[in-house]
């Protein structure tokens, strides 16, 4: 299968538009014809990681890259940055806006998931910084 | 279960999907938190969920979920109706509240995603 690299912006604070870019992921994974349980896993941190640019970042893009033997998912935002990287991976932890939490979302489960779901991460932020973070699937 | 007994149990109203209630449903979870519903609902569950927007149906085919039930007769709008038309996912309401939605079922012998069996 030939290496293919997408990218997708992803626009702050637009809760009604949120999770298309990983429900098009999703449906592009599907057609190749992965195996459900890794579309699951990849759409699950697309997903979580696209809702947190919508919630917290400036805005932002999701890079996906589909090979034969990985699949890596980079997302960027240029948002406040995460000022404590550890205290954001406990479950549980948020400081999602009400706003956020009315369409669903700001459970603390965020990066905990993307953590569950994925065989690599990594995650590069800074208060002011904005963040980066990047996830890889073993196909 | 069947998704048609789901349907019966919940007095439930169609909102997509009627072609598939011959479907088997193996357990069922509810939730109105996105990212607690992501790590449940595998193939074969059912969720139900309180939280009537288009987040809910992405989660829903996203988690990988086999149906979806909104509680307290939620009307999905049509944009709802048309993505979970899209990919294939029974949308149904009930008049039930979510813990009278979710006894029910569990009354009927339905059991829930739980790693560790209590009951």
């Amino acid at each position: 299968m030939a290496h293919l690299t997408k990218t997708y912006p992803i626009k702050a604070r637009d809760y009604l538009k949120a999770g298309e870019v990983s429900m098009e992921i999703h449906g592009l994974m599907k057609k190749i014809g992965f195996d459900s349980d890794l579309i699951r896993r990849v759409s699950i941190c697309a997903y979580e990681a696209e809702m947190n640019v919508v919630m917290h970042g400036g805005d932002g893009v999701l890079n996906v890259e589909i090979g034969s033997e990985s699949i890596n998912l980079n997302v960027k935002d240029s948002g406040p940055g995460i000022e404590d990287i550890g205290l954001a991976m406990q479950e549980g932890f948020s400081t999602a806006t009400e706003e956020a939490r009315q369409m669903g979302f700001g459970a603390g489960m965020g990066l905990p998931n993307i953590k569950k779901n994925s065989d690599r991460l990594e995650i590069i932020s800074d208060k002011g910084m904005g963040t980066e973070v990047r996830v890889g699937f073993t196909v | 279960m069947k998704l048609s007994e789901v349907k019966d149990i919940l007095k439930a109203t169609i909102e997509t999907g009627g072609d598939k209630l011959d479907m088997e449903i193996r357990a069922g979870a509810g939730g109105d938190l996105m990212s607690d519903i992501l790590r449940g609902p595998k193939e074969g569950v059912l969720l139900l969920s309180g939280l009537n927007n288009i987040q809910s149906i992405r989660t829903a085919i996203i988690a990988g979920a086999s149906a979806l039930v909104l509680v307290r007769d939620k009307t999905p709008d049509e944009e709802m109706k048309n993505q979970a038309r899209e990919h294939g996912l029974p949308l149904f309401t009930t008049p039930f509240t979510m813990f009278t939605a979710c006894g029910r079922l569990f009354n009927a012998g339905l059991r829930g995603v739980d790693k560790k069996r209590t009951v």
